[in-house]
């Protein structure tokens, strides 16, 4: 079973190599919405949620969010602007850890446009940014996508 | 496919995820929207499949939950501890361990009414001094989602690592 099939929101024919795109991603990042994540992913390492734990125990300046949590926040930035299902790869590297109060801005920028038949393969550079200008995640992407949509 | 961890993905599980994340997206809540769309039906964001470890009964991050997970067999039991002893090298000190890569390719979407199996094998293993977080020790977990048919769906790769003290 499964599907087939993608929701482009856009085709590689609107884009060009070297072209940006961001969206601030959260603002202001919550305890709760940390503590929502570890909910949603199973993620319960106190570290994420335990005030007392991440403080006293393990010696940092509070909780801090999954690295997941951030990628995620970087992937919403991808789906809203290239569409559902058109992912092809999408991989990181946690450079710094996200706090609560923390803003994020996440960043794409077209490397490459491939074309596969009617389709391309778009390859990106990704990078997430809190409000300091600091990279807290940086990775890369490549999505299918028709000529137009 | 009968070893490794079974992942059912239902639409609660997505909403939740999704709205962990602060999505708006219709296509992980909407029905109706979604199936005007050529996927046909809700689909899981990208990084959904790390929700797994609900279900992975040997996990180190499961909190107190006390439900177990279905077992997999026994070959599939011993060779997820292996993974996750060897992920997580160090992770009964839930104080040190960091998450230092995630990376996914992504070979059909994820929807609800799948039933994925997740086989996950250890991969490399390696040591640097780091700046700030003394001796790292990094670890590398592969991990294979396949639907009932055997085909893949989401391969994974994950980089863990131990630090020696406070990363700040």
């Amino acid at each position: 079973m499964g599907r087939t099939g993608a929701n482009p929101k856009l085709g590689f024919g609107d884009l060009q190599v070297g072209q940006k795109h961001e969206m601030v991603v959260v603002e202001d990042l919550s305890r709760t919405q940390i503590v929502m994540y570890a909910g949603a992913s199973g993620d319960f390492n106190p570290i994420h949620h335990d005030e007392i734990f991440a403080t006293r125990v393990a010696g940092y300046p509070s909780v801090f969010a999954h690295g997941m949590l951030s990628m995620g926040l970087t992937g919403r930035m991808l789906t809203d602007w290239l569409g559902d299902g058109v992912l092809q790869g999408f991989g990181v590297r946690f450079r710094a850890q996200v706090w609560p109060g923390d803003t994020l801005t996440a960043r794409a920028c077209v490397t490459a446009i491939e074309p596969e038949g009617d389709e391309a393969l778009v390859k990106l550079d990704v990078e997430t940014v809190n409000q300091k200008g600091e990279a807290v995640v940086v990775g890369d992407a490549s999505a299918r996508l028709p000529r137009a949509v | 496919m009968s070893e490794g961890v079974r992942f059912p993905v239902d639409r609660t599980a997505i909403l939740n995820f999704a709205g962990a994340l602060g999505e708006s997206n219709h296509i992980y809540y909407d029905e109706a929207y979604a199936r005007g769309t050529a996927l046909g039906g809700v689909i899981a964001p990208p990084t959904f499949v790390m929700a797994s470890a609900h279900w992975n009964p040997f996990g180190v991050f499961r909190g107190i939950k006390k439900i177990p997970a279905p077992a997999p067999d026994q070959e599939a039991a011993r060779r997820i501890r292996q993974a996750e002893a060897g992920s997580q090298a160090g992770a009964h000190n839930l104080a040190r361990v960091l998450h230092a890569e995630q990376h996914f390719e992504y070979h059909k979407p994820v929807c609800p009414g799948m039933t994925l199996t997740v086989t996950t094998r250890p991969g490399r293993a390696w040591q640097k001094q780091g700046r700030r977080g003394g001796l790292l020790r990094f670890s590398e977990t592969i991990s294979e989602y396949r639907d009932e048919g055997g085909a893949l769906v989401v391969t994974a790769r994950s980089v863990g690592v131990v630090t020696e003290k406070t990363v700040e």
